[in-house]
C-alpha cells in the first residue's frame, strides 16, 4: 500500500514546491530591449545580408534592394541634393531589415557557442568485441575497452564512461546507474541519475559522469547529435520558413506586385495628364507602398519566436510545430506529476467511534515515523502540523520498536511497540487498505459493532469518491481483541494554480484532458478538482494514442507531453509532441520538442509563444498596410500639385515642399522598421482571452494605431527635413 | 427634408422591403436546387440528350474544364452568329459584325458582361438578340451561379477527393428552375407595365410635326427581364433602361432594380443554408448591404447636390437622366447596375457629377462584390473574406481557418492570384490606352474626364460589368480587341481560381470551431471585410482615381 503511483522524480523534474510553473529563464540577456552593443554586434552580419542572392528569399525587401540600387545610379548619374538623401533612405531601410535579422540571430548564437564547448574532442573507451557479443553479453564494462576519438563512434557503439568522465556522445545506459551533470544543456547545476532500463536511460553527449560507472550504447552518430541538432537551431541557419511564414509571404508577395503595378501604370497617366513623374519619385512611392514593414521583420520574427522557446528551456525541432502549438485544441496531460504533486499525501484523518481525532492522529504517526514511503512520511507531516498535542511528539520510535514492512501478502504495514510502563502489553499498530485491516482485526477475535463498521465504511466511501485513497488504522494492546481506530484520507493534491491554468485554457479555446491510470471514480474526482475539462480514465498508452488520433480525425490539433518509451507513439501522432529531457530517447526522438526542464506544464507556455508568433505577424501587417493610407496623402499630392493645384487640399498633413513631402514618407517608413525591431523580437503582448476580444484589441492597436502614426510620424519628420539644405 | 429627398428615401425602402421579404423562401428555394438529388422529367430528357450523368460528381478540374469548353463554344457560336448575320433570318436588314466587333460581342455576352459597342437598333436583328444575347444572358449567368455554389460546397465538403459537383447539372438546373421560371414571370409583370414585346420589324411612322420617325419593335420584355435577373445587362436598344420601351415607368424602373439585386442579395442565404451556418450569411449579407448602402447614399448625395458648373447653372444635374425618373431613381440604378456588375442603365453616367461617377467606378472597381453579379457576386465576396480572415486570423493567435478549412500557402496562392488579377487588366489595360495613338483617339474629352472614362471602360470590361460611361468611343478594332481580352480574362481567370479553391477547400478535413476560432459572424467581421475591400481597392487603384475623378471632383 505504498509507493504505488509514482513515477521517478529527478530533481530536475517538475517538483516545484508553487505549483509547478517556472517562468524563469536560465539562459540570454534578461532585458530583451534592443541595445547598442547588440546592434553593433549585429552590423557586420547585417552588412553581409545585404547580398541580393541571400535577400531574394524575401521578394519584398529585394524590390527594396533593386529600388535602392537604381535611385543610386540616378544620382550619380544627376547629382541632386534630394535624390542623394532618397538613396541614403532607401538603403537604411533594407539595411534596417537585414539589421533586425542578424540581432534575431545573434541570441541564439551566444548559446549556440557555449553549447560548442561542449563538443571538444575528447577521448572514448569503446569496448571491443564482436557486435553479437555487445548486444546480447551481460557485464559489458568487464570487456577490454580501446581507447578511440568520440567523432569516430558509430551508432550502436558501446562505450564505458566513469565518475569525472565526459559522456562521448548521445546513447542509452545499458548498464549501471550513475549520477550526471547536464549542466550544460540545460543549465540546471542539479545531477541527475540515468540509469539502464526504464525512462532514465537516455544521456546526451558532452555531459560529464559525475559517480559510478556506466556502459552507454550510443545512439546518433557523430555530427547528428542532440547538441549538433540544438546548435543548428538556435543559430538559426537550418531555419526554414514556416507554413504560415510561406503563406503569408504569398499575401506580401502579391501586394508589391499590386503596388508595382499601381506605380508602373501611373507614369503612362502622369504622361497623359502631361505632367511626367521622374523615376527617382516613382520608385520612392513604391517603396513606400509595399508593405516593408512587415516584410522587413517577419523572419526576425520567426528567429525571435524560436529564441523565446529556448529562453524557457524548450528545443523545438521544427518551425512548424511553434507554429501549431498556437492552433492547439485539444492538450493531454499526465496526471501525476503534472497536474498533481507525484504522491499521494494525507490531508484528513477521520476517526470511528468514541476515539478521538488526536488519538488517531498519534496512533497512524507512529506506525509511519519508521515508514520511508512518500506516504508514510507525509502522514506524519499532517500530524505534525495540524494535530500535534502540546506536548510534541519524539521523532524516533522508542528502543525495541518493530517495524512491520507491507508486503503485497497482507496489503499493510504498521509497528510493534515493546509493552511499557503501566503493565500494558504489546501494543500493535497497523494500517492498509480497508480489507485487509479489517481481516486483521477479525483475526484477533473483535466484535466489531455495527454502527462503527457502518461508520468506518462510510468514510472508505466518502475517500474513495473524492479521489481519495482509504488508509484504515487499527491497534491492538496486548492480547487484547483489536479495534479500529479510524481512517486517514490518501489524497493526490493537486497543483495549486492548476485550475487558473485551465480556466486560461479554456478563453483560449483549448480542451485539456487528464490521463491517469486511475479508476473513473478518482480520475473523474481530481478532474472535477483540477478544472480539467476531460479525463481519460484507466489510460494504457494505446488509450492515449487512440485517443489522439480520434481528435485529430475530428480535425482537432493535439499537443501532450511525454517521457516514456510507451510514450513515444502518442508523441509522435500528436500535433506538438513534447518529450521530457529526462526521458528516454525513444520518446526524444518522436516528439518534436523537448523540454529540457523537464515540466511537462510547459505545454501551456509553448501554445501561448506559438500564438504570440502568430498575432505579431497578423499585427505587423495590418500595421504596415495601414501606413500605406497616410504615405498617399503625403507623397500624392506632392507629386502632382503643380499640375493639379487643386490637388493641395490633400495635403491634409501641409508638408512644406513637395521633396520634403517624398522624403519624409521615405525616412518614416525606414524608421518605422527600426522602431518596431524590438517589438517584433519580443513578440506582442498576449493575454489569454477570447479571439473577438483579441480582434478587437489588435485591429485597434495596430489597425487604427497604423493608420494614425504615419500621420504623426511624417509631418514630425518634415518639419526636421524641411530644415535640410538644398532641398 | 425636400420632397425629392423623401420620394428618394421612399422608393429605397420599398425596394428593400421587398428585397428583405423574397429573401428567406428565395434563399432556401436556391439550396434546395443545387442540392436536391432530384431531376424534373425536362432536364432527364436534356441530360440524356446531351448523354451526361447528372449524379456523377466532377473534381474541380474537370468542372473547370467543363465551364471553358462551354464558354469556348458559347463565344464560338455568338461569334459566328455576329458574323454571318447577313445570311442569317430576322436579321432585319443588318449586315455581319467586323471581326473585331463580332469577337467583341462573342466575348462579351458569354462572360455575362454584356459590354455593347454597338447599337442594338442599328446593329443587330432579332435571330441574333433572341438566339445568341437572349440565350447567354440564360446561360452566362447560370455559369457565374454554378462556379459560386461549387465555392460553398467546398467550404461546405469535409475530406472529399476536391469533388465540387456537376457544373452539367448547376449549369442546367440554374436555367430550367432559377432563370427560366422567374424571367418568364419578370417578362410578364414588365409587359403588363407597358414594356413591348413583339417580333416586328421598325415601323416608320410620320409625327406631327410631318417627320418621319422609325418605331422600333422587337422582344423587348423577356429579353430586360433577363437581362436584369441575370445582371447581364445588355440592353435591346442602345439606350438601354433609359429607353422608354425597355422601361416606361417608375415602377418598371424600380421593379427592373429588384430583378438585378435579387439574386446577388439573396445568394448569401443559400451560403449560409449549405455551409449549415445562417449567421455566416449574414454576414456576408451585411458586408454586401453595407457597402452597396454607403454607395448609394454617396452618390445620390451627390447627385442631389449637384456639385459643379453646369448643374450649379442649369438648377440640378440633369444632364444625361431621364425626367421620366428623376435624380435619386438614377442614382439609385446606377449605383446598383454598377454594384451588382449588370451594366445596365437609365441613365448616361458619362453624366454623372465628378463624385458621384467616381463612386460608380469605385463600386465596379470593388470587383462587382457589393452585392456582385450573379453568382460572381458571392464568390468574389466569398475570396475578400478569405483574406480578411487571414490578416485577422493571425491575430488571434491561430493560423487562419474560414468555415473550419486552414487557409494555408496554396490557398492564400490562389486567393492572391485571384486578387491581383482585375487590377492588373483594369491598370496594364488603361495604361495602354492613354499612351498608344489609337487609345487616345478614342478619349472625347481631354484632360481627367478622358482619363476616367478609359478607365471606366476597362474597370468595366475588367470586372464584367459592361456598363460605359460613354464619352469613349470604342468599336474601334483597337478598344474591341482589347476590350475583349479584358472581359475574357476577368471572367475566367478568376474563375479558374476560384473552382481550384473550390477543389482544395472541399478535401480538407472541416476543422470545428472552439472559443479560439475566429468568429466570421459578428460583426467586428462584417467591418473587417468590408474595410479589406475598400482598402485593398482603394490602394490599387488611388493613384488613378485621384489623377480621374478626385481631381474633377476637386476643381
Amino acid at each position: 500500500m505504498s509507493t504505488t503511483d509514482t513515477r521517478p522524480v529527478t530533481p530536475t523534474s517538475a517538483e516545484v514546491p508553487d505549483g509547478g510553473i517556472r517562468h524563469h529563464s536560465k539562459r540570454g540577456p534578461a532585458g530583451r530591449a534592443l541595445t547598442w552593443t547588440q546592434v553593433r554586434a549585429a552590423l557586420p552580419a547585417a552588412l553581409r545580408k545585404l547580398d541580393p542572392r541571400l535577400l531574394s528569399g524575401s521578394p519584398v525587401m529585394f524590390v527594396v534592394e533593386v529600388g535602392a540600387a537604381l535611385t543610386t545610379v540616378l544620382a550619380v548619374i544627376q547629382p541632386d541634393v534630394f535624390a542623394w538623401w532618397i538613396t541614403v533612405w532607401l538603403w537604411a531601410t533594407v539595411l534596417f531589415a537585414t539589421l533586425a535579422e542578424s540581432v534575431a540571430e545573434s541570441r541564439g548564437r551566444a548559446q549556440a557557442s557555449t553549447l560548442r564547448a561542449t563538443q571538444q574532442q575528447t577521448t572514448a573507451r569503446k569496448v571491443a568485441a564482436a557486435q553479437d557479443t555487445l548486444d546480447t553479453g551481460t557485464r559489458l564494462d568487464l570487456l577490454p575497452t580501446v581507447e578511440v576519438a568520440s567523432s569516430s563512434l558509430q551508432v550502436r557503439d558501446v562505450v564505458v564512461v566513469e565518475a569525472g568522465e565526459t559522456i562521448p556522445g548521445d546513447g542509452d545506459v545499458i548498464e549501471g546507474v550513475a549520477s550526471v551533470d547536464e549542466s550544460a544543456i540545460t543549465g540546471e547545476s542539479a545531477p541527475v541519475i540515468r540509469e539502464s532500463g526504464g525512462d532514465r536511460s537516455a544521456v546526451t553527449g558532452g555531459t560529464v559522469v559525475l559517480s559510478d560507472r556506466i556502459v552507454v550504447r550510443i545512439t546518433a552518430p557523430a555530427g547528428s547529435t542532440f547538441v549538433d541538432r540544438m546548435i543548428a537551431l538556435v543559430e538559426g541557419s537550418e531555419r526554414q520558413k514556416t507554413p504560415n511564414e510561406v503563406a503569408l509571404n504569398i499575401l506580401l508577395t502579391s501586394l508589391t506586385i499590386v503596388f508595382l503595378l499601381a506605380v508602373a501604370t501611373l507614369q503612362p497617366f502622369a504622361v497623359y495628364s502631361g505632367s511626367r513623374q521622374s523615376l527617382l519619385v516613382l520608385v520612392a512611392l513604391l517603396v513606400c507602398l509595399i508593405p516593408t514593414t512587415i516584410g522587413a521583420l517577419l523572419s526576425a520574427i520567426g528567429i525571435a519566436g524560436m529564441d523565446r522557446l529556448v529562453q524557457r528551456n524548450v528545443l523545438a525541432m521544427s518551425g512548424r510545430a511553434v507554429e501549431a502549438a498556437g492552433d492547439i485544441d485539444v492538450l493531454l496531460l499526465d496526471k501525476t506529476g503534472t497536474i498533481t504533486y507525484g504522491n499521494r499525501r494525507a490531508t484528513e484523518v477521520l476517526p470511528v467511534g468514541s476515539i478521538g481525532p488526536r488519538d488517531l492522529a498519534a496512533a497512524a504517526r507512529l506506525a509511519s515515523l519508521a515508514d520511508e514511503t512518500p506516504e508514510g512520511r507525509s502522514i506524519v507531516d499532517l500530524v505534525d502540523a495540524t494535530y500535534a498535542s502540546s506536548g510534541g511528539e519524539p521523532d524516533e520510535l522508542p528502543a525495541g520498536a518493530e517495524l512491520v514492512p507491507f508486503t503485497a501478502q497482507t496489503r499493510m504495514s504498521g509497528v510493534d511497540l515493546p509493552a511499557g510502563d503501566g503493565g500494558r502489553g504489546v501494543r500493535r499498530i497497523r494500517k492498509g487498505a480497508g480489507s485487509a485491516v479489517q481481516r486483521w482485526v477479525h483475526s484477533t477475535g473483535a466484535h466489531v459493532l455495527p454502527a462503527e463498521e457502518a461508520e468506518l465504511a462510510a468514510h472508505v466511501d466518502a475517500v474513495s469518491r473524492l479521489g481519495g485513497t482509504p488508509l484504515v488504522v487499527a491497534e491492538q494492546v496486548g492480547e487484547a481483541p483489536a479495534r479500529i481506530l479510524g481512517v486517514v484520507r490518501l489524497k493526490d493534491v493537486v497543483k495549486t494554480g492548476m485550475r487558473e491554468r485551465f480556466d486560461q485554457l479554456r478563453a483560449m479555446g483549448i480542451r485539456s484532458v487528464m490521463v491517469t491510470g486511475d479508476n473513473v471514480v478518482t480520475a473523474r474526482a481530481i478532474a472535477a478538482e483540477a478544472g480539467v475539462d476531460d479525463v481519460l480514465a484507466e489510460a494504457t498508452p494505446e488509450d492515449k494514442l487512440a485517443l489522439i488520433r480520434r481528435e485529430q480525425e475530428g480535425g482537432r490539433l493535439v499537443a501532450m507531453a511525454g517521457d516514456g518509451t510507451n510514450d513515444a507513439p502518442a508523441l509522435a501522432q500528436s500535433d506538438v509532441g513534447v518529450a521530457m529531457n529526462t526521458g528516454t530517447s525513444a520518446a526524444k526522438e518522436a516528439g518534436n520538442m523537448v523540454d529540457l526542464d523537464s515540466d511537462p506544464t510547459k505545454l501551456i507556455e509553448i501554445v501561448e509563444i506559438g500564438k504570440q508568433l502568430l498575432i505579431t505577424r497578423g499585427a505587423l501587417t495590418t500595421f504596415s498596410v495601414a501606413n500605406d493610407v497616410a504615405k498617399y496623402f503625403a507623397i500624392l499630392p506632392a507629386m502632382f500639385v503643380g499640375l493639379f493645384p487643386q490637388l493641395g487640399v490633400l495635403n491634409v498633413m501641409r508638408l512644406s515642399s513637395p521633396e520634403s513631402a517624398i522624403l519624409s514618407a521615405v525616412i518614416f517608413n525606414a524608421l518605422v522598421i527600426l522602431a518596431l525591431i524590438p517589438l517584433s523580437l519580443r513578440g506582442v503582448r498576449y493575454r489569454p482571452a477570447s479571439a473577438s476580444s483579441l480582434l478587437q484589441r489588435n485591429l485597434l492597436i495596430y489597425g487604427v494605431g497604423g493608420l494614425v502614426a504615419p500621420f504623426v510620424g511624417i509631418k514630425l519628420i518634415d518639419l526636421l527635413v524641411s530644415l535640410l539644405p538644398g532641398l | 427634408m425636400t420632397t425629392q429627398t423623401w420620394a428618394a428615401v421612399a422608393q429605397v425602402l420599398v425596394l428593400v422591403a421587398a428585397l428583405a421579404a423574397v429573401h428567406v423562401p428565395l434563399g432556401a428555394y436556391l439550396a434546395r436546387v443545387y442540392t436536391t438529388p432530384n431531376h424534373l422529367p425536362v432536364e432527364r430528357a436534356w441530360y440524356r440528350a446531351v448523354r451526361v450523368d447528372p449524379d456523377a460528381e466532377q473534381r474541380w478540374n474537370v468542372y473547370l474544364l467543363s465551364v471553358l469548353g462551354f464558354s469556348l463554344m458559347s463565344v464560338l457560336f455568338l461569334y459566328a452568329l455576329g458574323r454571318l448575320q447577313a445570311y442569317l433570318p430576322w436579321n432585319l436588314g443588318f449586315t455581319g459584325l467586323d471581326p473585331a466587333g463580332a469577337w467583341n460581342t462573342a466575348v462579351s455576352f458569354a462572360t455575362n458582361t454584356d459590354w455593347q459597342w454597338y447599337s442594338g437598333e442599328a446593329a443587330t436583328g432579332h435571330l441574333l438578340q433572341m438566339a445568341g444575347f437572349a440565350v447567354q444572358n440564360f446561360v452566362s449567368a447560370s455559369v457565374g451561379l454554378a462556379v459560386a455554389i461549387a465555392l460553398v460546397r467546398g467550404f461546405a465538403r469535409s475530406g472529399t477527393d476536391a469533388r465540387i459537383g456537376n457544373f452539367w447539372t448547376d449549369l442546367t438546373r440554374g436555367v430550367t428552375r432559377i432563370l427560366l421560371p422567374f424571367s418568364f414571370v419578370a417578362a410578364l409583370v414588365l409587359v403588363a407595365s407597358g414594356v413591348i414585346q413583339n417580333l416586328d420589324p421598325h415601323t416608320a411612322i410620320s409625327t406631327v410635326e410631318g417627320a418621319t420617325q422609325h418605331l422600333l419593335g422587337g422582344p423587348v420584355a423577356s429579353q430586360e427581364a433577363i437581362k436584369d435577373l441575370g445582371t447581364n445587362g445588355g440592353g435591346f436598344f442602345n439606350a438601354n433602361s433609359a429607353h422608354p420601351f425597355e422601361n416606361p415607368t417608375p415602377f418598371t424602373d424600380l421593379f427592373e432594380i429588384f430583378l438585378l439585386l435579387v439574386i446577388p442579395f439573396t445568394l448569401p442565404r443559400t451560403f449560409g443554408i449549405m455551409v449549415g451556418d445562417r449567421r455566416q450569411g449574414w454576414a456576408i449579407l451585411g458586408v454586401m448591404a453595407s457597402l452597396w448602402a454607403a454607395a448609394l447614399v454617396l452618390t445620390t448625395w451627390a447627385e442631389l447636390a449637384g456639385p459643379g458648373a453646369a448643374p450649379q447653372a442649369a438648377g440640378a444635374a440633369m444632364e444625361g437622366k431621364e425626367t421620366r425618373f428623376g435624380l435619386a431613381a438614377s442614382a439609385l440604378f446606377a449605383v446598383s447596375t454598377t454594384a451588382t456588375s449588370t451594366g445596365s442603365v437609365n441613365s448616361m453616367h458619362d453624366s454623372f457629377t465628378a463624385p458621384g461617377g467616381g463612386v460608380l467606378l469605385f463600386n465596379i472597381l470593388l470587383g462587382e462584390v457589393a452585392p456582385g453579379g450573379v453568382g460572381a457576386g458571392l464568390y468574389g465576396m466569398l475570396v475578400l473574406a478569405v483574406v480578411a480572415v487571414f490578416v485577422a486570423g493571425l491575430m488571434v493567435g491561430r493560423t487562419p481557418e474560414y468555415l473550419g478549412k486552414k487557409i494555408g500557402q496554396r490557398e492564400m496562392t490562389l486567393v492572391a492570384l485571384y486578387v491581383l488579377t482585375t487590377p492588373a487588366i483594369v491598370l496594364v489595360g488603361t495604361g495602354l490606352s492613354v499612351v498608344l495613338s489609337p487609345g487616345i483617339a478614342g478619349i472625347q474629352e481631354a484632360g481627367p474626364h478622358g482619363l476616367t472614362e478609359v478607365l471606366y471602360a476597362f474597370a468595366s470590361a475588367g470586372n464584367n460589368n459592361g456598363s460605359a460611361f460613354a464619352g469613349l468611343t470604342t468599336g474601334t478594332p483597337y478598344y474591341d480587341t482589347l476590350l475583349g481580352v479584358a472581359m475574357l480574362l476577368g471572367r475566367f481567370v478568376p474563375i479558374a481560381l476560384v473552382l481550384a479553391l473550390a477543389g482544395r477547400l472541399a478535401s480538407q478535413t472541416s476543422v470545428p470551431p472552439s472559443a479560439g476560432t475566429l468568429p466570421t459572424h459578428q460583426p467586428l467581421f462584417v467591418g473587417l471585410v468590408a474595410a479589406v475591400a475598400l482598402v485593398v481597392v482603394g490602394l490599387t487603384f488611388i493613384p488613378v482615381l485621384s489623377l480621374g475623378p478626385v481631381v474633377e471632383s476637386l476643381s
